[in-house]
């Protein structure tokens, strides 16, 4: 019999010696190049962080390619990041450029850092959800192809975090992010009669849906939809399987701008709604590609050195927003749901655009 | 040569990003699990649509939680998918390995599973993805004897998480890594036996950069903060001066509360007008520090949009010093799940609890004062509740 609640391993037997010696006494860091950090301990030591990308869906031999890297640069330690980076963690600064070199030439982007776009944290999507409206290694790599120099170069206003969640569950939370890319539902879910009084607690059921749209139906033993008050969120069919929502013609993706969670001169921030619907349209979602890289090139050569996304467009303002982007304004971008009217403008103070 | 069966993944193969097709490939060379997977994929990539099942109860002895079932919509087709849970490992605190682990980690998988993992899931797990429900308890079990165990999922504790704090930033105000560790050993039960109305989701940043998205994505966000004047370094102020970085403009007139003055000289901060957004020690590391007093704030209530929108945790606990053993940390969060897990009702998430019955409700169960730092403003509506003791009694 295993043991239980061992809990993880204790970090503290993962860290290299150099951390262990240096740990809570770092004095400051340089960004020495793209992907480069150094940071310097009071004691003078140094460590040398190496950062590259990976594909988060990675195999055990790929894992194990990782392992032989960090063995023959960094005494076998490294560590991955809150986006799915590899860092290898060096206190030899002459390993540092042939790490890079065969990094370069086993195709691992090295950078991430600074004033970059780092890697986009992401959901399962079809590889692996069973609530999914779009893919979402997908998607994340067809974009980071295209815009795989901002990965490698530090050359934009501010960093640009990018996330994708392939539903409204969002176990990807992408409600805060510089720009977000998250998969829509869009038709009612059909409500499999002869089987919700099987699998499905109409209670539960009815109390899954923020608009109450669902009625139960006592009788029947199943439960209704008011279509007119279902925004098509899904979360009826979390808890019910027998309310399929997935349409294959009409399940999409949106995409979110101007989010942040650091503190760092404006406080943290939701992401607003920027284009309301794009189409699914694998394996490699042009529309969704073009759409991302246009908001970014827009940002990149309008916002002022420091300013994140959501900052540049609180500066300019939203509707000017809209103009220097030319992604159309709809009835979709006013909020409906319980606290819309605080975002009602409020003043003749706003400009043409 | 032979037609690729999986024409359109094929196609994200191409292009520079590192390809997750190619990984899965590598895997299927070795497991019929991953080479089933791959043509599942390639038939949601012709349909649009996921070919997954709606859950499954599945699990390890003991545990109510760290094994997420799966089963595929088209068995027919894809026998060795038919079953194709995922394990949650949680994973070392920081997300620092040593190879030796990481490759015994590798090894269990390649005995056990598909050969694919996350590294990592959303919530910081390593994940392990995909294997049959004969396989789980096996696999646990060699997990075990490897030193790792399973991290939280369902209506339980969730994986703890933390930024990589005093491991290696300057701008640590707290030990986010033993934080994380302490309370993760502390709630193993928590953890691995779901016993709350929903998810329950801690992470803790060590300064206000918030790189863990602590405020976003936790209904407990521990933030290091700090109190007392910034630490200034004279000389490296002068450094900075000399180099392409413009104090005035790039600095201070960006600081969000322009409490800082710059002469050309000297570099002079108003601390009591500081809010501590750590915009002018992320552009100036060598010459600016945090302040000497430091612990953290508490927030609570941060959540993604299912069920009733999305909601960025509020500030509870100002200013926490935060030193082993943790209690007063442990104390509060265990008041607060006991008083989430007494009035929640199935599927609401702590914040949403605290919108529906009221912060002032709130903070008199789990007794924490009210004080201005927990507002943006005071409220502008004339509909005040007042308690029943404030009110002075008809005397008879």
């Amino acid at each position: 019999m295993a043991k239980t609640d061992i809990g993880p391993p204790d970090y503290k037997t993962m860290l290299p010696p150099v951390i262990s010696r240096n740990y809570g006494k770092w004095l400051y860091h340089e960004i020495l190049k793209p992907g480069v950090l150094m940071h310097i301990a009071e004691s003078g030591e140094a460590l040398y962080t190496v950062r590259a990308g990976s594909p988060r869906l990675i195999s055990t031999d790929h894992i194990r390619e990782i392992c032989d890297l960090a063995e023959k640069y960094c005494d076998g330690y490294l560590r991955f990041t809150s986006r799915h980076n590899i860092e290898f963690l060096l206190d030899d600064k002459n390993k540092v450029d042939p790490l890079i070199a065969e990094l370069t030439s086993l195709n691992y982007p090295v950078g991430g850092t600074g004033h970059a776009i780092s890697n986009i944290v992401h959901t399962q999507g079809w590889v692996h959800c069973h609530t999914p409206a779009t893919d979402a290694s997908g998607p994340v790599k067809a974009l980071m192809d295209e815009i795989y120099d901002y990965f490698v170069t530090m050359k934009l206003p501010n960093h640009v975090r990018i996330a994708l969640a392939c539903c409204l569950n969002m176990c990807g939370a992408v409600h805060c992010s510089d720009i977000a890319i998250l998969g829509i539902h869009r038709t009612v879910p059909k409500t499999d009669n002869t089987r919700v009084p099987n699998v499905c607690e109409i209670p539960s059921t009815v109390a899954s849906c923020p608009t109450g749209a669902i009625r139960g139906d006592m009788k029947a033993k199943t439960v209704t939809v008011n279509d007119e008050k279902c925004m098509y969120c899904g979360n009826c069919y979390t808890v019910c399987p027998a309310m399929p929502i997935a349409d294959p013609d009409n399940d999409g993706i949106s995409i979110w701008v101007g989010g942040k969670v650091s503190n760092a001169r404006s406080a943290p921030k939701f992401s607003k709604l920027a284009i309301p619907f794009l189409p699914n349209n694998p394996p490699r979602w042009p529309e969704v590609v073009e759409a991302v890289k246009n908001i970014i090139e827009v940002y990149a050569s309008h916002a002022r050195k420091h300013e994140r996304v959501g900052e540049w467009i609180e500066r300019v303002g939203w509707e000017r927003f809209f103009t220097l982007t030319g992604i159309p304004f709809t009835d979709k971008h006013i909020d409906d749901y319980d606290m819309a009217t605080e975002t009602f403008r409020t003043s003749t103070q706003f400009k043409w655009g | 040569m032979a037609k690729s069966k999986t024409p359109l993944l094929d196609e994200l193969e191409k292009g520079k990003w590192p390809s997750f097709v190619k990984d899965i490939k590598q895997a299927a060379q070795k497991s019929p699990m991953a080479e089933d997977l791959l043509q599942q994929l390639e038939l949601s990539y012709k349909d649009k649509i996921g070919h997954w099942k709606h859950g499954g109860i599945v699990g390890v002895k003991g545990y109510g939680s760290g094994v997420i079932g799966r089963y595929s919509d088209r068995p027919d087709l894809f026998p060795n998918v038919q079953a194709f849970h995922t394990l949650r490992v949680n994973h070392p605190t920081g997300w620092f390995y040593k190879t030796d682990a990481l490759r015994k980690l590798c090894d269990v998988w390649d005995k056990h599973g598909s050969g694919l993992t996350n590294m990592h899931g959303s919530t910081g797990d390593a994940i392990l993805l995909g294997t049959k429900t004969e396989h789980l308890q096996p696999c646990f079990d060699d997990l075990s004897a490897a030193g790792f165990d399973l991290g939280g999922s369902g209506s339980a504790l969730r994986t703890p998480s933390a930024c990589v704090g005093p491991g290696r930033c300057e701008w640590a105000c707290i030990d986010s890594l033993d934080v994380c560790y302490n309370l993760t050993m502390e709630f193993q039960d928590k953890i691995h036996r779901p016993m709350f109305p929903y998810k329950f989701k801690i992470k803790v940043s060590a300064c206000p950069n918030d790189c863990v998205a602590s405020i976003a994505r936790s209904d407990f966000s521990i933030i290091g903060t700090w109190k007392g004047k910034i630490l200034i370094n004279p000389a490296e102020v002068t450094i900075y001066a000399g180099s392409d970085l413009d104090i005035q403009k790039e600095v201070c007139d960006l600081c969000p509360t322009k409490c800082m003055e710059w002469d050309g000289k000297t570099l002079k901060i108003h601390d009591g007008d500081c809010n501590r957004c750590m915009h002018c020690i992320n552009l100036m590391p060598k010459a600016l520090r945090p302040g000497k007093e430091k612990g953290a704030t508490i927030l609570v209530g941060g959540k993604a949009p299912i069920v009733q929108g999305a909601l960025l945790s509020w500030v509870v606990v100002p200013f926490m010093k935060l030193e082993p053993p943790y209690a007063e940390l442990k104390d509060l969060i265990e008041r607060i799940q006991d008083w989430w897990d007494e009035n929640g009702k199935s599927r609401e998430r702590l914040g949403e609890l605290i919108k529906r019955v009221g912060m002032r409700v709130f903070l008199k169960a789990v007794g924490l004062p009210a004080v201005p730092q927990m507002v943006k403003a005071p409220r502008s509506n004339p509909y005040v509740f007042f308690w029943p003791e404030e009110i002075q009694k008809e005397v008879k």
